[in-house]
């Protein structure tokens, strides 16, 4: 049975080309369909972009090591979609680059969290989570409400964005400093660029509760904010609704 | 180098090579290797012709079984709602007053409402429901927006200062803040309502007749003049022990100077009409113990 074999392995270039042969089996299998994703993604005509600030929050979200406690990935499960809801569609994270669906869930799953708190509720919980949930374990980020939000970099993070597929337009690119800075303050004279730029649901107010200043506390309040609303796909597809 | 060497200790062949003057038995594979081996080939091909396997380019191998995730889910959920058929069928017929007199259907609303609770409202209300600074105890205080269970549906559907077009909205304004009364007038307002639920309503009028004349021109507007609220403002009652965000002086100064502007999300999309009735029932069930 193993006679092939034996013969291939005395030969250096026959036994090469076999390697090559059998390693790239496993890679075309993983390529392969990515060069079909437009037809496997769902179509979700009222799918968003991330804000820059949202943007800027989702960058906090990875430096600060959410995603080795949350997921956002509701799994075709009955558990999973009884609890959480409908399960996670491809596209909901069309514009998340890198993913962050994760794999542990020392936390809950935060793939809906988007309206499901109040912007208050999200502050006291990352400043101290035991005042407000009395059983968690989660480390506090007191820190977030200290730090200024640096803007300066938006711009070119949504150029690279932009560069893997996120479809900004030149002009917010040009102008992510301010809509980051508008978005959080609504009594300032940069709201109306946030309002002409991006989609008529954004959220504009003081994520942090004060007005006057930017943070990485708004920043981060204004992407949980919106996790799981970038697009109504999955409230339109009736999987899971009134069975629960 | 005699290709076919046998070592004379184990009697087995070498490999016919030498280095250094060591030579390596040619020991074959043992006989269970070949058997996983086996095993594991002919399990993968197997799966592969029964399950969802082999990517072609737009589409793939769909496998003779025809199994598909998300209508495994369906079929799971479908068969969840047809085991709870019974008692959904009679929360979506029956009143508050009824169903709060159905012994079998109120046990599966403990059930279920305890799970919905804790996923949904826990984070801010509390495990056991009994609130948090800013967040209402919904087991036993008084609720601004009323305690009856259609009250507390009506506020778990549509929140409070929400974005859903039909939103409960309240705002206590700013009254220090914004200039609309001097830091005096404030401290005398403040002094009358502290010692409203104290002192009850006599006394406090009596001890603070300057805080009462403001009370009476810029607070009994939503508050009532009598102090008691107005569940349909989302004013609360000023003379009970129930306090939102605390009742010592110093809080309810606060409250006075920057104002409260309170949020509830509105429920109607997460959790639909039904699981919104059940929650109401559970909630009124908790104020009942």
């Amino acid at each position: 049975m193993f006679k092939l074999h034996y013969r291939l392995e005395r030969r250096a270039i026959g036994m090469t080309l076999a390697i090559i042969c059998a390693a790239s089996v496993g890679g075309f299998v993983e390529i392969a369909p990515l060069f079909t994703i437009d037809q496997t993604v769902e179509a979700a005509p009222d799918m968003r972009v991330y804000t820059p600030l949202e943007l800027a929050g989702r960058n906090i979200y990875m430096r600060e090591g959410c995603y080795a406690c949350h997921s956002q990935m509701i799994r075709t499960l009955r558990d999973e979609v009884e609890r959480y809801g409908h399960y996670s569609l491809a596209v909901e994270s069309k514009y998340d680059h890198p993913m962050l669906w994760g794999s542990k869930r020392t936390g809950p799953d935060i793939a809906p969290l988007g309206g499901k708190y109040s912007d208050e509720w999200h502050v006291r919980h990352l400043l101290n989570p035991r005042e407000v949930v009395r059983v968690s374990i989660m480390p506090s980020y007191a820190w977030l409400m200290d730090n200024d939000l640096r803007i300066d970099d938006l711009s070119g993070q949504l150029a690279a964005q932009h560069a893997v597929g996120v479809p900004y337009t030149p002009d917010m690119i040009r102008h992510a400093a301010d809509d980051a800075y508008g978005q959080a303050n609504p009594d300032s004279n940069r709201v109306a660029g946030v309002r002409a730029r991006y989609d008529d649901n954004t959220n504009i107010r003081a994520f942090d509760g004060i007005a006057d200043r930017l943070t990485e506390m708004d920043a981060l309040v204004a992407y949980l904010q919106i996790l799981g609303r970038l697009t109504d796909a999955s409230n339109l597809d009736p999987v899971g609704k009134d069975l629960e | 180098m005699a290709l076919e060497e046998r070592d004379p200790v184990t009697g087995r062949l070498t490999t016919g090579h030498q280095w250094n003057g060591i030579k390596e038995l040619n020991t074959p594979v043992p006989r269970v290797v070949y058997v996983f081996l086996i095993l594991t080939i002919t399990f993968g091909l197997v799966y592969a012709l029964c399950m969802p396997a082999i990517p072609l380019g737009r589409t793939y191998t769909k496998g003779i079984l025809g199994y598909d995730e998300r209508t495994a889910v369906q079929r799971d959920l479908e068969g969840a709602a047809a085991a709870k058929a019974p008692w959904h069928d009679a929360l979506d017929r029956l009143d508050y007053r009824e169903l709060a007199a159905d012994p079998v259907v109120m046990q599966e609303i403990r059930e279920t409402g305890r799970f919905l609770f804790g996923q949904n409202c826990a984070a801010c209300h509390g495990i056991n429901a009994s609130g948090n600074r800013g967040f209402p105890n919904l087991a036993g205080g008084a609720l601004n927006w009323g305690d009856t269970p259609e009250a507390i549906e009506q506020t778990i559907r549509v929140g409070v200062n929400s974005s859903h077009p039909e939103s409960r909205i309240a705002q206590m304004p700013a009254f220090g803040q914004d200039g609309i009364l001097q830091r005096p007038e404030v401290d005398a307002v403040v002094a009358y309502v502290h010692d409203l639920s104290r002192e009850g309503i006599d006394a406090s009028r009596q001890r603070h007749p300057a805080g009462q004349e403001i009370f009476k021109a810029q607070c009994a507007a939503c508050h009532g003049a009598e102090a008691r609220g107005n569940s349909d403002l989302g004013a609360p009652n000023l003379t009970d022990r129930t306090w939102l965000y605390g009742g010592d002086i110093q809080t309810i100064l606060d409250t006075v100077w920057q104002g409260r502007q309170g949020q509830m999300p509105s429920w109607e999309s997460r959790l639909g009409a039904r699981n919104i009735k059940l929650l109401s029932a559970y909630v009124s069930s908790l104020r009942k113990e």
